[in-house]
């Protein structure tokens, strides 16, 4: 293995000496990280034992050898769902040392800072913690407690359920719009580096219909928590659990149910001119409700499902990114909640500001943290989705 | 007192475990590992050998008794038990159930492993997830277990099981028993002994690696040789497969084979040939060239390739020498250059060229040269050239306990009633000698299941004999 390093140590050397044709490095050089799981992978590709669990391996069996864009798309593929470490006969103790969700997910949390829009700003990843995400969030909301508390509306106030005479349907957009916008541009801008850098090293081909309605399936199924037999990934220890992919689901689909409310009442209050508060059984409510207390299981099962966690899966330095986004998410479909039950209370000044705190904080945090996983995950699911409807460049038949 | 013992943690003690406590048999299982290294050999395994006459789930096509049981001929030359073979052909076709049951899964053939779809039932994520998967299933249904726990001896009542005492010196008695502790593989010394010293003075056996767990050392089979039970089998044999010198010396396990053999030459230290390397597929000829190799001076071959070759086998676990030139690969293998580059071209001037095909018995062959290759022969003439050094590699010993259809330990020709054997312990009665890919699961997972019903209801005869006296 130290020889297998000190070679790729020289290659990278000597390729990053002499330029190709188009003036750029053949062989970019590997971080620790990177070399790490190009080692792991070397390995895992002479066993092949765990073919069967996830996409990873068998994007794997397509390569005889693992460069840098290589790596950065496997560790976009891997779901961290520890089926394939709990099954390897190298696993620690044993002295290769093989632990793939570990170093997928150190190299996963290299890319994100890699990829980063602007670049300068990658560095949020390291810090986007749970005390920061709390303490901005809390930051906001006290921020907005104070403003509304000089304007002497904070409690009681006679305000209707109307939040909009506490802060302006415009003055709303005109905080929240940025944010969010940035936002998707942020991410957009990080997916399409990613996207181009590792469409040469997946067949280069472009995305059919099959292919994505495949990826989309992935995405939208969780199919790769599901452990390639149906019965889950693991949590804990060696036996499977549903309840990463459920407690996710909920997470996931409550928070487009939220999302989708939110749309639908731009629409109506654009369109049709119909102002907010919205009550049930209007759309948005419905929405809403419904996605909130979704929300609210999932992160509340995720988190729970976090600290169970086998301390052996993933990296243990992203944690804290993995919580801050997690009890952001809970205290937006949280607040959310409480403001709608209690609209009519002396308490809906301070409960919309906390509210609005936790949305600040969470879109503020969301190009540079965890949310970034969904969208990386889905890029590397739809290249392999190309890739896997290419034919092997290897010429290892079943022979 | 308990009413099982099972002693070993590998796929037949798990197996055994599980069947007695289904009977309603109380069950202990001792595995001398620690909880990480549990599963003795089996964490290394892929699949199981399954006789089907219709295509059955993972497994294509049919794969009749009739056939599994010549394969099992051939390649022991002969040395079986007929009735066992069949009994463990037959089990092998109908145990799968039972082992999703207890929450193995199956998956199709591996990628470079689809010669064998129609024959072998891949469990999904390897043996070391069947052995996870048992593990689990035994506690859930109350089998206590105990890590660290290695078994010293046997106490006997003329053929009769007693108690078993453990290394530290604890006595734990049990109305049955069941030893499924694996081979005397790792155990360097009993290794040296069998090998003993060949015609050039060397130890061949100091040169072996082990492909399998460092727990394997025999103990318990030593002792009941010691005390008297029937064995069969040649302490020699075993399986043994070429791998990369440079694996490590225990539970290199599946990554460190070099599949590369077929595709080129195979050279010994003093850079000669010495076997036909396009005898038969590669599947069908890895298991012997792990012995062909043990013959050769210093228990050393490399395997040449070149360019041609890259990425028409399993990528090692290791890179090869890479050399410019035959004469720079003799050179950075310690080959002696002249004789290295003599043999190679004289072999490419032998090569027949016909049309290269790796998936059949192809027509490219060597003329006038000893010994011949006779498929997949072409020369050699593509750099860069690679070398890989090969090392015997043992994954398990065929010496064992004589058995009867009940799995049952003989002593002088007579069954004991309440001790039983199963697993690589017990694995010669099958396999003389020579190997085929799952039918050591096939083998452990058969005796197993045997041993462990056997043995509960040995259990529950005593507790009745109890009862009534």
């Amino acid at each position: 293995m130290q020889q297998l390093e000190a070679l790729t140590r020289e290659a990278s050397t000597l390729a990053n000496g002499s330029e190709g044709r188009s003036g750029r490095a053949v062989i970019p050089i590997l971080s620790a990280a990177e070399t790490e799981v190009g080692r792991q992978m070397q390995i895992c590709n002479a066993c092949r034992y765990c073919e069967g669990f996830c996409a990873v391996f068998p994007a794997m069996t397509r390569r005889l050898e693992f460069g840098k864009a290589d790596i950065h798309y496997l560790a976009n593929l891997c779901h961290n769902c520890g089926a394939c470490l709990h099954a390897c006969q190298y696993a620690p103790p044993h002295e290769f040392a093989v632990n793939v969700p570990k170093a997928m997910a150190q190299v996963r949390g290299q890319t994100y800072v890699d990829y980063a829009w602007p670049p300068a700003l990658g560095a949020l990843y390291r810090r986007n913690g749970l005390t920061l995400s709390l303490a901005l969030a809390a930051g906001l909301a006290l921020f907005l407690i104070l403003a509304v508390a000089l304007n002497g509306t904070l409690w009681g106030g006679g305000l209707g359920g109307n939040f909009y005479r506490l802060f302006p349907h415009n003055l709303l957009v005109g905080m929240f719009a940025p944010v969010f916008l940035f936002a998707v541009l942020a991410l957009g801008m990080g997916v399409r580096r990613f996207w181009r850098e590792v469409t040469p090293a997946t067949g280069s081909a472009s995305l059919s219909a099959p292919a994505a309605a495949e990826a989309t399936d992935a995405v939208l199924r969780l199919k790769y928590l599901d452990g390639g037999h149906g019965k889950g990934c693991n949590n804990d220890d060696d036996a499977f659990t549903l309840s990463r992919r459920r407690f996710h689901h909920f997470t996931f689909y409550g928070f487009m149910l939220c999302f989708a409310a939110t749309s639908v009442a731009t629409l109506y209050h654009y369109v049709f001119g119909w102002v907010a508060p919205y009550e049930l059984p209007s759309l948005p409510k419905l929405l809403g409700v419904v996605g909130g207390v979704s929300l609210m299981i999932g992160t509340a099962g995720l988190w729970h499902l976090n600290r169970q966690r086998n301390p052996l899966h993933g990296d243990a330095a992203q944690k804290p990114m993995d919580l801050g986004f997690i009890a952001l998410l809970f205290l937006t479909s949280a607040s959310g909640l409480a403001l709608w039950l209690g609209r009519g209370t002396p308490a809906l000044a301070v409960l919309l500001c906390v509210h609005l705190g936790a949305v600040m904080a969470l879109f503020a945090t969301l190009p540079y943290g965890k949310f970034a996983h969904g969208i990386f995950r889905t890029a590397a699911l739809l290249r392999h989705a190309i890739e896997k409807r290419q034919p092997n460049p290897i010429g290892l038949g079943d022979e | 007192m308990i009413d099982v013992l099972v002693v070993g943690g590998g796929n037949a003690a798990l197996c055994a475990a599980l069947m007695a406590r289904e009977a309603g048999a109380s069950v202990l299982l001792l595995e001398a590992s620690p909880r990480e290294w549990r599963g003795g050999n089996s964490q290394h395994t892929r699949n199981l050998r399954c006789m089907h006459d219709a295509p059955q789930d993972v497994l294509i096509e049919a794969y009749p008794e009739e056939e599994y049981w010549q394969d099992l001929l051939k390649v022991t030359g002969g040395i079986t038990d007929e009735h066992l073979a069949r009994l463990v052909i037959r089990a092998s076709s109908n145990c799968r159930d039972w082992m999703r049951k207890h929450g193995v899964h199956f998956q199709p053939p591996l990628s470079g492993a689809l010669h064998v779809a129609r024959t072998n039932a891949f469990f999904m994520g390897g043996g070391k997830a069947l052995v996870n998967a048992y593990f689990r299933s035994a506690e859930q249904l109350g089998v206590a277990i105990r890590y660290d726990t290695p078994v010293a001896s046997v106490e006997l009542d003329g053929d009769r099981f007693m108690a078993v005492r453990t290394l530290a010196g604890e006595r734990i008695e049990a109305r049955s028993c069941v030893l499924a502790a694996g081979g005397f593989e790792s155990n360097r010394e009993w290794l040296r002994e069998a090998w003993g010293q060949n015609e050039r003075g060397e130890w061949p056996s100091d040169n072996f690696l082990i492909r399998g767990t460092r727990f394997n050392e025999g103990v318990l089979l030593k002792h009941m040789i010691a005390a008297g039970a029937d064995t069969i089998g040649d302490p020699t044999q075993a399986h043994m497969v070429a791998i990369d010198a440079r694996a490590p010396l225990y539970d290199g396990g599946i990554c460190t084979r070099i599949d590369c053999v077929s595709l080129g030459v195979v050279v010994n230290r003093e850079g000669e040939r010495f076997y036909d390397e396009g005898e038969d597929f590669w599947p069908k000829r890895y298991a012997i060239w792990g012995r062909l190799v043990a013959q050769q001076p210093g228990q050393v071959g490399y395997s040449i390739i070149d360019q041609k070759a890259i990425g028409r086998f399993m990528p090692p676990v290791f890179p090869g020498t890479t050399g410019g030139t035959l004469a720079e690969l003799a050179g950075k293998l310690g080959l002696p250059e002249q004789t290295f580059v003599q043999t190679v071209e004289r072999f490419n001037a032998a090569c027949q060229t016909g049309t290269f095909d790796h998936t059949a018995l192809d027509d490219c062959h060597t003329e006038g040269l000893a010994p011949a290759k006779t498929h997949w022969a072409r020369p050699i003439d593509t750099p860069p050239y690679y070398g890989y050094a090969l090392k015997p590699g043992v994954t398990f010993t065929y010496l064992g306990l004589k058995v009867n259809d009940r799995a049952a330990v003989h002593f002088g020709g007579r069954p004991s009633t309440n001790l039983f054997v199963a697993g690589e312990m017990m694995a010669g009665n099958v396999l003389g000698k020579g190997y085929t890919a799952g039918v050591g699961m096939a083998i452990g997972t058969a005796f197993g299941r045997i041993a462990g019903t056997q043995a509960a209801a040995a259990a529950i005869a005593r507790n009745l004999d109890h009862a009534t006296a």
